[in-house]
């Protein structure tokens, strides 16, 4: 999990990667059990001021249980959770710095939109004049300026995901708790949606923890991503980390599209590891530490995108390269995805920027290729 | 497959058949009783007139007893203080056991929604039990119990709070729990189902935004209840203002209800055409009540929850 191994580090905000810093949200050896159900299983996480964090995972794997317990609607079964060095045990939920925004949008279906969104500042008790300019505020930021007064089912699904959104924030709460805020909403405005809520974050300077199953959500918008898988962390990494160096199988399988191949470790020295692969026939060489022996099982991860696929044999048929035929491919506008059927079977994927108009391919179905890789280009995995 | 011309016909009598239904059983009997309302009180058989036959009776006849209709029982129910004491006295005692009844049930109802879901159609079956027993049997028990050798008396005694029994029989008091006990489902049933379906969420967002469990409550789950609480109110408050059976079985001679007065109209003075009026007149007064009801009725179904 170490960023040095990106080269230069590119974001500027890291702090997780400073020892110095104070987490706002510390999460330490939390649990909850459901019965004899374990729904989050011993996690522990810091998450930093300004921070945007995502939580991935698979459905069921205990995203929202998580969620639930910072905001106060589920007690941990174990271990504790504190906010700006307080902790929460005990504290309900009106009374945390925390406000959520409800997969379900939860809007208050007897009140116009102004009138939801002006809720949490009457329970503050703030004076008139400032919640109507606070009210006034949000409506522009979410641009439901002309909505004010309907009620939530005179408004469309987008809409209505906004008001709750402009809800949870009008509070401006030390940290906004996002439950899938996107789900409903279809491609385009998803994208747009998210680029506001970045625009948001950063105007306010709040923290924000988002929930998805959507790893291109994760991936855009977040400094660092949780993947969850069964009550636990797998992983926690920023994007780019997560996608280049993924620490299991499951996570590289989890984000995006990747090619496993399996092989026994025949060397590992000075960050050169050698897996001798029955899959490719030959030897695969590779950049990078592993904990893997001599002898032990292995899998090299790579990227279709980083996979060259020729027609023409390699001048070293036995190091980084697998033979097939073309079974399939797929079209998908701005790529090509290769599906190669391999000599020893097994499949292999490589994708192929489509920087031209495809009118007749290179290379077609039934082709014979060759797959190549440089020994930069993936890792080696041992779970 | 049949052909369009029979599919039209099936369409058409299956809209009939409930309009048939009113017009048979409500309307008929409506003007029946309307009629009558507008008859002269007779000692004969049947005790008013005119009786129209149209068969027998020709055009000249007909006009006769036309203009011998009367406005004069609905002058008496204006003029005698007896009917519109009444009529206040039902509606009065009506409202307050509405009011009573709300209280009574809303915690119910809310207990009942909160409880595990697997409990739920226990509860709503114990709540509707009570209807498998004869009405009329369940307000007679009433009288073993509230008598003055009754049970209650007998529990109180022996507890030692009073030492002469209290008289609850035949008094408003009796009414008012007579009409509580046996319009609490009436109330309670609208209530749960409203506040069964209610989202979770929406406190769970209450919360979150600052709210207290209780400001949860007043702020949200009450204001989305109001239909349920309108329905239920309603639904207790129309049966009872013309409730008969409990005052005359439960209630003193000074319990006044414009049933009962209704009643004696009809068969201790078999003054038909009286009794008619006060039925009419009790019929445009709840016309009010019933309209809101169905207003909100419609409301609700039109805002789809
Ligand atoms: N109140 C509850 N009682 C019993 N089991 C529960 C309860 N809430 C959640 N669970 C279980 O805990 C597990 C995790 O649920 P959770 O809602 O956290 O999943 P999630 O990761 O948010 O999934 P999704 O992506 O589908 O929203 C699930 O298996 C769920 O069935
Ligand atoms: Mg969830």
């Amino acid at each position: 999990m170490s960023a040095k191994a990106l080269g230069p580090v590119r974001r500027k905000f890291a702090p997780w990667n400073d020892p110095s810093a104070v987490p706002l949200i510390k999460i330490r050896d939390v649990s909850k059990a459901f019965g004899s159900f374990t729904a989050v299983n011993n996690v522990s996480l810091d998450i930093y001021e300004r921070e945007f964090f995502a939580l991935l995972g698979p459905s069921g794997c205990g995203k929202t249980t998580l969620m639930r317990m910072l905001a106060g609607f589920e007690t941990p079964s174990a271990g504790s959770i504190s906010i700006a060095g307080e902790d929460l045990a005990g504290t309900p939920p009106h009374k945390r710095p925390v406000n959520m925004m409800f997969q379900s949008y939860a809007l208050f279906p007897h009140m116009s939109v102004e009138k939801n969104i002006a809720f949490g500042l009457e329970m503050d008790k703030l004076p008139k004049g400032e919640i109507t300019a606070r009210v006034e505020e949000m409506l522009k930021l979410v641009k439901l300026e002309t909505f004010a007064k309907r009620k939530p089912h005179q408004l469309s699904g987008g809409q209505r995901q906004r008001v709750a959104l402009a809800r949870s924030i009008a509070k401006r709460p030390k940290v906004l708790l996002l439950d899938e805020p996107l789900g409903a909403l279809d491609k385009k405005l998803r994208e747009e949606t998210q680029f506001e809520l970045l625009d948001l974050q950063m105007a306010l300077g709040m923290t924000f923890v988002i929930v998805t199953h959507d790893q291109d959500e994760a991936m855009t918008m977040a400094d660092r991503i949780a993947v969850m898988n069964h009550g636990q962390f797998v992983q926690i990494s920023p994007p780019a980390e997560l996608y280049e160096q993924p620490v299991s199988k499951y996570v590289a399988d989890f984000i995006g599209d990747i090619n496993l191949l399996e092989g026994r470790v025949t060397k590992n020295e000075r960050g050169h590891i050698v897996l001798g692969s029955e899959v490719t026939g030959g030897r695969i060489e590779s950049l990078g530490e592993t904990v893997a022996g001599l002898g032990d099982k292995a899998w090299f991860a790579v990227r279709p995108e980083k996979v060259s696929i020729d027609l023409q044999p390699p001048n070293d048929p036995t190091v980084n390269t697998a033979s097939g035929t073309v079974w399939d491919i797929g079209y998908v506008g701005d790529i090509s995805v290769y599906h190669v059927k391999l000599d020893n079977g097994g499949t292999m994927r490589a994708s192929i920027a489509n920087t031209r108009r495809v009118v007749e391919r290179p290379i077609s179905w039934e082709d014979k290729v060759f797959l190549t890789w440089a020994p930069d280009s993936g890792i080696v995995l041992t779970k | 497959m049949a052909n369009p011309l029979q599919a039209q016909n099936r369409r058409w009598i299956l809209t009939a058949i409930p309009y048939l239904w009113m017009v048979i059983f409500f309307l008929v009997p409506f003007f029946i009783v309307l009629k009558i309302s507008f008859s002269n009180s007779e000692i004969a058989q049947p005790p008013y007139s005119p009786v129209f036959d149209f068969l027998t009776d020709g055009w000249d006849e007909s006009l006769d007893k036309l203009t011998s209709l009367t406005t004069d029982n609905y002058l008496r129910l204006i003029q005698d203080s007896i009917y519109s004491s009444s009529y206040l006295s039902s509606l009065w005692i009506a409202g307050s056991s509405t009011v009573m009844m709300l209280f009574i049930a809303y915690p119910i109802a809310y207990g009942m929604a909160r409880a595990p879901k697997s409990w739920r159609p226990t509860l709503v079956m114990m709540v509707i039990l009570p209807f498998w027993t004869s009405f009329l049997i369940r307000v007679y028990a009433w009288i073993a119990i509230l008598s003055e050798e009754g049970l209650l008396n007998s529990a109180l005694a022996w507890l030692g709070v009073i030492d002469e029994p209290i008289q609850i029989l035949s008094t408003n008091t009796a009414v008012y729990i007579g009409i509580l006990y046996s319009y609490l489902p009436f109330m309670v049933l609208p209530l749960y189902s409203n506040l069964e379906k209610m989202d979770d969420s929406l406190i769970e967002a209450a919360k979150d935004l600052g709210c207290t469990q209780i400001g949860a409550f007043w702020r949200v789950t009450f204001p989305l209840s109001l239909p349920g609480v309108i329905a239920g109110c309603f639904l207790v408050f129309i049966p009872a203002v013309g409730e008969f059976v409990i005052p005359d079985l439960l209630g003193g001679s000074d319990t006044i209800m414009i049933g009962k007065t209704m009643w004696e109209e009809f068969f201790n003075n078999r003054d038909w055409p009286a009794a008619s009026g006060v039925a009419i007149a009790l019929l445009i007064i709840l016309m009010i009540p019933i309209m809101i009801f169905q207003a909100n009725e419609a409301r609700q179904q039109e805002a789809g929850r």
